[in-house]
């Protein structure tokens, strides 16, 4: 057993509200080497939050504790400043939910990758420009020369998801993180991105953390998925056995989705036990 | 209850004109709950748009009861078809209370027993008196949506026109919502068009559907269909394969053969 890339040992994120305070993610813990992991939540479970604790973008005025947060040996909660701007983007790259909201509006796509891969890699411009476009036909993109010209608002969602994350593949990083990469796409383009990922995957020896709602897509993509609810992983297991899974939020949550194979009516609806969320 | 020939839908002119909806033909019974599947642009949402006057009619007919509908449409028109839409988040005003939201409709068409009207909407739809005078920040994402379907309900339509009425919310809540939906059609005898990018919730809530892509409409067919497999297009094949979820050793993608 090699040593595993990302090591998080009971994760904290709190936000000190005039309020008081709300414990977003409460006490996480997991190992990821170099392999698929699911996050699976609803809205509200802390998932998002603990992808962004990882990468230390907990906005303001949220606070990070843990027992361990190690990145390769990397103390994550200690490293400097500058030790985490190389990592961000490097190392550990993450994929936003919406390429609509996350890519910049008032520049090509090309100059965007190109940027990316500059801020990392010493490299020339026509290098970097070399990079871009390959990386761009690593994505599918059907015509990468054009799209490397074309403004974010230009392109459809399914080609603005496939822009970013050849943005965030470019430096070639070790891990990353996917927060709902999927869910802004139809299905068909969806199993698409998928799939680029799956091959980076399986090619490239890269870990991956992706953070989604859909348990389905979760569990037909991942090796091992964690469940969390309020802000706790409240169940671990490998994404083949989810069926069997032993939690009643997990059985709840898997029951009650319409599926093709079944016709069930009325849908069971889930009883959330408030002692799940202790 | 509903007819629809060959609707056309044309946005913008010259050099910008879009076909959003090129050749769409359907008939809805009444008590009958129809289904619109197809991905983004596929032309779903405009059709329904269509249908209540939010999109023009550029060609074909729209016929509710035989007749011809006018544009613009008449108050009858709306006391006859309503619509629910796909964020709740977005389609009730923020500044208004449930209470308001509810009112206007009612104000509008004269109705005079507001009172109870109102709080007869919010019994139909699981809701308790008390979220009366609370804003839209005050609810959650599956309380919104319930207050939109009153919002649509309280004029007692005959037709309801759903436009991906649970694609915001969580898998629990959609749950909810759909059951509320299905219980809602059989106490009160509705009509639904649904429109959704997921065949599962399509053929939860539907016994017929239409699939539709670039505009066009591809295949109609029924959920037992569906269920069983039998599809005759292959497009129709294909998103009924990427609704079980990632396969590692699928064939190229739908999307990648056109467009």
């Amino acid at each position: 057993m090699t040593k595993p890339l990302l090591e998080v040992e009971d994760l904290r994120v709190r936000f000190h509200l005039r309020t008081g305070t709300v414990e977003a993610v409460r006490g996480v813990s997991f190992q990821l080497g170099r392999e698929r992991l699911g996050i699976v939540g609803e809205s509200g479970s802390g998932k998002s939050q603990t992808g962004r604790a990882i990468l230390g973008l907990t906005p303001p005025p949220g606070e990070v504790l843990a027992k361990r947060l190690t990145f390769d040996g990397i103390d994550l909660l200690t490293a400097s400043k500058r030790t985490l701007r190389t990592l961000r983007g490097g190392r550990i790259s993450m994929v936003m939910q919406d390429p609509k909201y996350s890519l910049n509006p008032v520049m090509t796509i090309g100059e965007q990758i190109i940027e990316a891969y500059q801020a990392h890699v010493k490299a020339s411009r026509a290098e970097a420009h070399d990079r871009a476009l390959a990386m761009l036909e690593a994505v599918k993109m059907r015509d990468p020369g054009r799209v490397f010209a074309l403004y974010p608002h230009e392109v459809s969602g399914g080609m603005g998801q496939r822009a970013m994350i050849a943005m965030m593949l470019v430096t070639e990083p070790d891990l990353l993180i996917a927060d709902e990469p999927t869910s802004a796409l139809d299905v068909t383009v969806s199993m698409e991105i998928l799939r680029i990922l799956d091959e980076f995957v399986s090619e490239r020896g890269m870990g991956l953390i992706f953070i989604s709602h859909d348990l389905k897509l979760v569990s037909s993509f991942c090796n091992r998925v964690l469940v969390m609810y309020a802000g706790r992983v409240v169940e671990e297991l490998e994404a083949k056995h989810l069926r069997e899974a032993k939690h009643p939020y997990t059985q709840g949550l898997m029951r009650c989705l319409p599926t093709l194979a079944d016709d069930v009516h009325p849908l069971p609806t889930l009883n959330r036990d408030p002692s799940w969320a202790l | 209850m509903l007819d629809i020939q060959n609707l056309q839908v044309i946005f913008g002119t010259g050099r910008l004109q879009v076909q959003a909806v090129k050749n769409a033909s359907f008939h809805v019974e009444a008590g009958e709950s129809y289904g619109l599947v197809g991905e983004s642009g596929s032309g779903k949402s405009t059709v329904l748009r269509a249908i209540c006057g939010l999109a023009p009619i550029s060609g074909g007919h729209v016929r509710v009861d035989g007749k011809e509908v006018t544009t613009p449409r008449g108050k009858a028109f709306y006391r006859t078809i309503q619509m629910v839409f796909q964020d709740p988040y977005a389609s009730l005003h923020p500044r208004h209370t449930v209470d308001r939201t509810l009112s206007e409709p009612l104000a509008i068409h004269g109705v005079k027993d507001a009172e109870t009207r109102i709080l007869q909407a919010l019994r139909e739809v699981g809701l308790g008196p008390s979220f009366r005078f609370r804003y839209p920040h005050q609810l959650s994402g599956g309380q919104r949506q319930r207050i939109a379907i009153a919002r649509a309900l309280i004029l007692r339509p005959k037709v309801l026109l759903l436009d991906e009425p649970t694609s915001a919310l969580d898998a629990s809540v959609q749950a909810e919502v759909l059951n509320l939906l299905e219980d809602l059609r059989h106490k009160m005898g509705l009509t639904y068009i649904l429109v959704s990018h997921d065949l599962a919730v399509v053929a939860h809530l539907c016994q017929r559907l239409l699939v539709m892509r670039n505009g066009e409409s591809i295949e109609e067919t029924t959920s037992a269909a569906l269920r069983s497999g039998q599809a005759s297009n292959s497009y129709t094949q294909s998103l009924i394969e990427a609704s079980q979820g990632f396969s590692r050793d699928a064939p190229q993608p739908a999307s990648s053969l056109a467009t």
